[in-house]
């Protein structure tokens, strides 16, 4: 294929532009782009006359630069004939650029950019405002869940029981070996720090406490809910904005079905029933973790470290700890939920909502886990 | 030139299955260069799955697929993208990238392949979703913002944004109001006739067969049971071909379509 080009000639008050080969897109049309516009720029008050005898080949972008060119974005008078300036050519040529014509955009103006700190004013407060509307987004759908799910408990027929099993499953049963190796492990390490800070003091011994108190009260607990909302929660949002995007939940309203009670609420009542379970299971298996390590470390036996336990370990730490559980649950299903039925849009979106999600139910579970401990400070437990 | 010189597809005992559930056996297909093939069958049939194979999309089990004289089974990333490039897909549902306006959904193939000027990518983003009948303001929407007939039309923008040799359209007219559906097989058409497209045309509407194809194929049984001018395939005997020509609306195409006289292939030499 020949590079395509034109020789432009000025005769009195007419420019003679002769086209030569093949104006194919992938030919580099894009490096003539900037002269024919130039030159349909400087023939805007002369008469352009375009002759196609040399032209090989072209395709519709071709056509379209040649078009572009005679007309200059529509500034030239309305022309009527549709190859009017065009001269010589094939049939086949002739047609393309006379299709050309009638798809030919007016010259756009891009619109003047604002200066980049009116700029950075607008997403600030835009980002204000949406963080407003989010929050009051989120007041309301906890209500509604809150509403539809006493609705559903006092009417027990309501409830989709395969589907409140099937998410137990998925998030809890599941998600046992996961949990319980994660809080054994941490169980371990806080048992090593016991070891290595106590042990300067002569207090080896207290390590126990450490473990107990540590993983009882806060660790167990905190970091189930913490894997659960990257684990589950994301998964909630990614399902439902899916089953969003693809008009699935539209499907459901106008069949009938309470996409809240259908949807959100097994997966709220499942997380609700299954993240004190899995919440227990980490209490325990952190003990493990510390037990061994502190026998095996600091020669503390299982039945001293166990015995210890039961006597220095105050019953309530446990359930301190324990009594959380479901809170988190409600909150990370709820806002897992939320994002995902406001996904809209793109796939994109989707993504965003599924990360959002998951740091938004990060964040509320410190916070309430915050709000326990001042909580459990003035209760003096 | 020579008969298969002039073949620009061909599929030969193609079998595809998915699991034990065949889909195709035996299948043999051959499209012309510079010709609309319209292939029909009933829901089901595997006109999808049959393009999603040739397009090397979906595996096959046995058979020969060539396209562009390149070995579709058989050849390696850089052969199938050579393909690619002279390729342009409408798929069933538009598949449009969600996160992208219309206009960068067009321009994405140019994007990707050749670096052009901004204010050239703009007109020919412009100039192919004018082409296709969107509204000028469309260019800016985001897929989710459009209805599902724009999204076809968007999705057949992209499909031309390169001007491709072969463009594959999977119901390409389904979802159109009969004045756009209309224009749309006039736009194959003139493409074929202007560029010399070879279009391989997925569809159940009766009015494309009448109004835009050269050739007609017919799916059933799992394979292609009769293939030629649609005047030829509606004389065949098989059962599903009679009741789609001489039912209520194969009677109502007919006669709002005449004969079809003079859609022949622009080479007739071809024998
Ligand atoms: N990914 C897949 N897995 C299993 N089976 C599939 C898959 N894709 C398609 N099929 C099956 O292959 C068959 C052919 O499907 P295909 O989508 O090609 O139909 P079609 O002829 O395009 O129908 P329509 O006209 O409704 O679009 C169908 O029976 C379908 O169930
Ligand atoms: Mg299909």
């Amino acid at each position: 294929m020949n590079a395509p080009g034109f020789i432009r000639e000025e005769r009195d008050d007419t420019i003679f532009v002769r086209v030569e080969g093949d104006w194919i897109l992938e030919n580099g049309l894009g490096r003539i782009d900037k002269a024919l516009r130039q030159l349909s720029m400087d023939s805007l008050n002369q008469n352009l006359i375009i002759d196609l005898d040399g032209l090989g080949l072209i395709d519709t972008t071709g056509a379209m630069m040649l078009q572009r060119t005679m007309r200059h974005c529509g500034k030239r008078e309305s022309l009527t004939d549709l190859l009017h300036g065009f001269q010589g050519g094939n049939g086949r040529q002739r047609k393309l650029i006379e299709r050309a014509a009638s798809v030919l955009e007016d010259c756009p103006v891009d619109a003047p950019r604002p200066s980049q700190f009116i700029i950075l004013l607008d997403r600030v407060g835009r980002s204000a405002e949406n963080m407003i509307a989010d929050g009051l987004a989120i007041t309301s759908f906890l209500g509604q869940t809150l509403v539809t799910l006493v609705r559903v408990l006092s009417q027990p027929k309501k409830l989709r029981m395969t589907s409140l099993v099937h998410h137990m499953e998925e998030s809890g049963l599941n998600a046992t070996l996961i949990v319980g190796l994660m809080s054994f492990m941490i169980g371990a390490v806080v048992a090593f720090m016991g070891a290595k800070i106590l042990s300067q003091f002569n207090a080896s011994i207290f390590t126990v406490e450490l473990i107990g108190i540590s993983v009882l009260r806060e660790f167990g607990v905190l970091l189930t809910a913490i894997l659960i909302a990257g684990r589950s929660g994301s998964a909630y949002t990614a399902q439902l904005g899916s089953m969003n995007l693809n008009e699935e939940i539209d499907a459901m309203r106008v069949i009938g079905i309470d996409p809240m009670e259908a949807l959100v609420v097994p997966r709220v009542l499942a997380m609700v029933l299954v993240l004190p379970a899995l919440a227990f299971i980490a209490a325990m298996l952190g003990l493990l973790g510390g037990a061994l390590v502190s026998w095996t470390v600091m020669d503390i036996s299982p039945a001293l470290f166990l015995t210890r336990t039961q006597d220095a370990i105050v019953i309530e730490n446990f359930f301190v700890g324990l009594v959380k559980a479901p809170f988190f649950a409600f909150v990370i299903a709820v806002i897992g939920c939320y994002q995902g039925m406001s996904v809209e849009g793109s796939s994109e979106n989707l993504g965003k909502r599924t990360t959002m999600s998951v740091v938004q139910s990060l964040f509320l579970v410190i916070v309430i886990d915050a709000m326990f401990a001042i909580l459990f400070l003035e209760l003096d437990i | 030139m020579t008969d298969a010189s002039n073949i620009i597809i061909s599929v030969k005992g193609l079998k595809t299955a998915f699991g034990d559930f065949v889909v195709h056996e035996n299948l043999d297909l051959d499209v012309r260069e510079g010709e609309i093939i319209a292939v029909v069958g009933g829901s089901g049939t595997g006109k999808s799955v049959l393009m999603r194979t040739i397009l090397g999309l979906n595996p096959a089990r046995e058979g020969a697929i060539r396209v562009f004289d390149t070995d579709i089974l058989k050849a390696d990333e850089r052969d199938l993208h050579e393909v690619d490039l002279q390729v342009g897909v409408l798929f069933q549902s538009g598949a449009l990238f969600s996160s992208m306006t219309v206009l960068e959904n067009v321009l994405a193939p140019v994007r990707e392949h050749l670096s052009l000027p901004w204010e050239l990518q703009r007109d020919l983003g412009a100039m192919k979703i004018a082409m296709v009948g969107l509204p000028r303001d469309a260019a800016n929407k985001f897929p989710s913002e459009l209805s599902g007939g724009m999204r076809k039309r968007a999705g057949l923008a992209r499909a031309l944004a390169m001007d491709p040799k072969l463009v594959f359209l999977d119901e390409p007219t389904a979802g159109l109001d009969p004045i756009g559906a209309a224009k749309f097989d006039e736009l194959i058409v003139s493409l074929k006739d202007s560029l010399g497209l070879t279009v391989f045309i997925i569809t159940h509407d009766l009015d494309t067969l009448y109004a835009a194809s050269d050739r007609v194929a017919v799916l059933a049984d799992r394979k292609v049971i009769a293939v030629g001018p649609l005047d030829e395939v509606r004389e065949t005997p098989h059962p599903w071909i009679q009741e789609y020509f001489s039912g209520p609306r194969g009677r109502a195409a007919l006669k709002s379509n005449g004969t079809v006289s003079g859609r022949m292939p622009e080479k007739s030499d071809g024998s």
